[in-house]
């Protein structure tokens, strides 16, 4: 909690900037972005039990692509839409943290 | 002579019990560098005034191996004494037996107690240092954890509760402390999770320390789970008894008061506060300058940085600051100074404590992370706490007090009883810059030099609109003040509200947006 350690940043709340001290947990905060559809995301950690795409492989929108066990649930995820599979970044067995960028996918047009 | 050898005997019998879980644990327990429970509370309680309730209690469990186990006061020391002449009641528990694990009759020693303060109408302060539920006794752990937390309920709003984390606390174990006024925490040896490491790195497979997760900064600074921080065992008691000597003993009473003093104070208090409203001040200094002795007991430090809450006396009598703190975030409200300022004030008015607001705040925080966080809900909060309590309240504008954020501070239409503002207040719907740019939108885009007309009229709105008087000339403001006389127009203020009466509609309870 000492001032004098650490910089008075300008921080804007309105049209105004004020001169004040930034909390760790704002700076530490994670800044939003438009998640991409492209990119099969993990929303809860877990272990992957199953793959059943390969890399390249076009694949049709509802079909399986993995089992994502967590909380004691196997919970399928399926293809959004229909697309080739570009990159395949988990193995089965593995665990992932939450957010954790599974599987690429790219167009077919 | 039977008698004297009764007494022999009874002594003998208590000191074994005294002794908890035996020298072996003992030197375990301090190799941690922890204090013993019977230690903790002798520490903390005046001297010869603890009186110990249910040595003798035993469990019963029969499984497990557990027959024949004799465990000292079942890992509980429970009792009554008293803090700076306050009557209060305590339990403190003794990790040296079977690690403070809970069963059903240490449970029952808790809950005994609990129903004793709320009885008595005492405050009842709880040390937790236990591994968690004693697994051999299965659902009498759970039983005895629930009727815990039934109390702890009942007893919210009626005597004030006060936890002291002195240990491990994990699991449901958690969940009484959470439900309790305060929490203390110490530096290394405070640890709350609800599953520790081991259970998220099987499950998960996300690798964290103790410390890290729950440990005692953590909760001071990011969860908010903790009040009050200390570096060691000595100072968090010295901080539960500062504490103690400022809250009443139950919601039946007012705190106790005492001598009056001048603050130590004796700079000019309009100093203290630049003339720039971009520029930041310790809004603390202000507080210091007001309170008698210069004494404030500041209330979750290190969380929510950008609003200070806590503890001062004002001719002798015990007073709840909330301020708006410009030195961090620039004073804004978002989520979680929503929190920590609304649970505070509704400990206030739950327990006669008058509320004290200093307002200079720029409004909420904007942002994709507190917006979806909620900050709607959370901010929604503080207008609840504010219009729900009927202890006197007053509010200072110190400078800005723009939108929303001047609705939330206690203003006048939540039902404030007294409203001063210094002169250099701005209170308006936004800060000048963002508004001019809105009324003034078209003038701005069609002059020749944007950048001229833009200050021209910024300029033109502070005159008109960024000052005290606007709020004034609606009697949203009682009066304008110098800052010199705060202290004094406080104290009338405080005096003459003595005895307040303020009515709520009958209801079963409100349905705040928790």
């Amino acid at each position: 909690m000492q001032i004098d350690k650490q910089e008075l940043v300008d921080f804007a709340v309105t049209a105004r900037k004020y001169k004040t001290l930034l909390t760790n947990k704002y700076m530490n905060r994670k800044t939003w972005s438009n998640p991409s559809p492209y990119e099969i995301q993990s929303y809860i950690p877990g272990t992957i039990l199953d793959i059943f795409v390969k890399e390249g492989e076009v694949v049709n929108e509802g079909a399986p692509l993995l089992i994502l066990e967590a909380m004691k649930m196997q919970n399928r995820i399926e293809m959004p839409f229909t697309a080739r599979i570009s990159k395949i970044n988990v193995e089965v067995g593995i665990k992932v943290p939450k957010d954790c960028l599974m599987i690429e996918l790219e167009s077919i047009e | 002579m039977t008698l004297k050898k009764n007494i022999l005997a009874l002594r003998q019998k208590k000191a074994i019990v005294e002794k908890g879980g035996g020298d072996k644990a003992i030197e375990k327990q301090v190799a941690m560098g922890k204090m013993t429970a019977r230690e903790r509370i002798l520490t903390l309680l005046d001297e010869k005034s603890f009186h110990e309730y249910d040595l003798f209690v035993e469990h019963e469990e029969r499984n497990f191996g557990m027959e024949g186990k004799e465990l000292a006061g079942d890992g509980v020391i429970t009792g009554t004494g008293s803090i700076n002449g306050n009557p209060i009641c305590i339990y403190a528990q003794d990790f040296t037996v079977m690690g403070g694990s809970l069963g059903l009759k240490h449970a029952r020693k808790i809950t005994k107690i609990m129903d004793h303060a709320l009885k008595m109408k005492v405050p009842c302060i709880g040390i937790n240092d236990s591994g968690g539920a004693r697994i051999q006794e299965g659902i009498g752990a759970l039983a005895g954890y629930g009727e815990i937390f039934y109390r702890n309920t009942m007893a919210s709003g009626v005597i004030p509760q006060i936890s002291v984390i002195l240990g491990p606390c994990a699991g449901g174990a958690v969940y009484s402390p959470a439900l309790t006024d305060f929490v203390f925490v110490v530096e290394n040896i405070s640890k709350m999770f609800i599953t520790g490491p081991n259970v998220i790195e099987t499950v998960l497979g996300e690798k964290i320390s103790q410390e890290d997760l729950g440990g005692a900064r953590v909760h001071a600074e990011i969860t908010g789970n903790a009040h009050f921080y200390a570096l060691s065992e000595l100072e968090c008691l010295e901080q539960i008894k500062e504490l103690i000597s400022l809250i009443p003993h139950s919601n039946q009473q007012k705190a106790q008061k005492v001598e009056p003093k001048e603050p130590k104070f004796h700079k000019n208090i309009e100093n203290i506060i630049p003339a720039d409203p971009k520029q930041p001040y310790d809004v603390r200094d202000i507080i210091n300058a007001l309170v008698d002795d210069s004494k404030f007991l500041e209330v979750h430090e290190l969380w929510a940085a950008n609003i200070v809450i806590g503890f001062g006396r004002m001719n002798g009598e015990t007073i709840g600051f909330v301020a708006n703190q410009p030195m961090y975030l620039a004073g804004v409200l978002d989520c979680d100074a929503s929190d920590k300022a609304a649970r505070f004030i509704r400990f206030c008015d739950a327990f006669n404590i008058p509320i004290v607001t200093l307002e200079d705040m720029p409004g909420y925080l904007p942002g994709v992370d507190q917006e979806h966080a909620g900050v709607i809900r959370h901010g929604a909060k503080v207008l609840y706490a504010y219009s729900e309590a009927t202890v006197p309240k007053i509010t200072v504008i110190l400078r800005k007090a723009y939108g929303g954020g001047y609705i939330a501070m206690n203003s006048r239409h939540l039902g404030a009883d007294f409203m001063l503002a210094w002169p250099g207040a701005e209170i308006a719907v936004m800060g000048p810059e963002g508004a001019a740019n809105i009324i003034f939108r078209k003038e701005i885009m069609e002059a020749e030099d944007e950048d001229a007309m833009r200050q021209q009229k910024v300029q033109e709105y502070i005159e008109k609109f960024a000052n005290p008087y606007v709020a004034a000339s609606k009697g949203y403001i009682d009066a304008v003040i110098e800052p010199s006389e705060t202290r004094g127009l406080l104290l009338h203020a405080l005096e003459l509200s003595q005895n307040k009466d303020d009515y709520r509609p009958a209801k079963k309870h409100g349905v705040p947006p928790f």
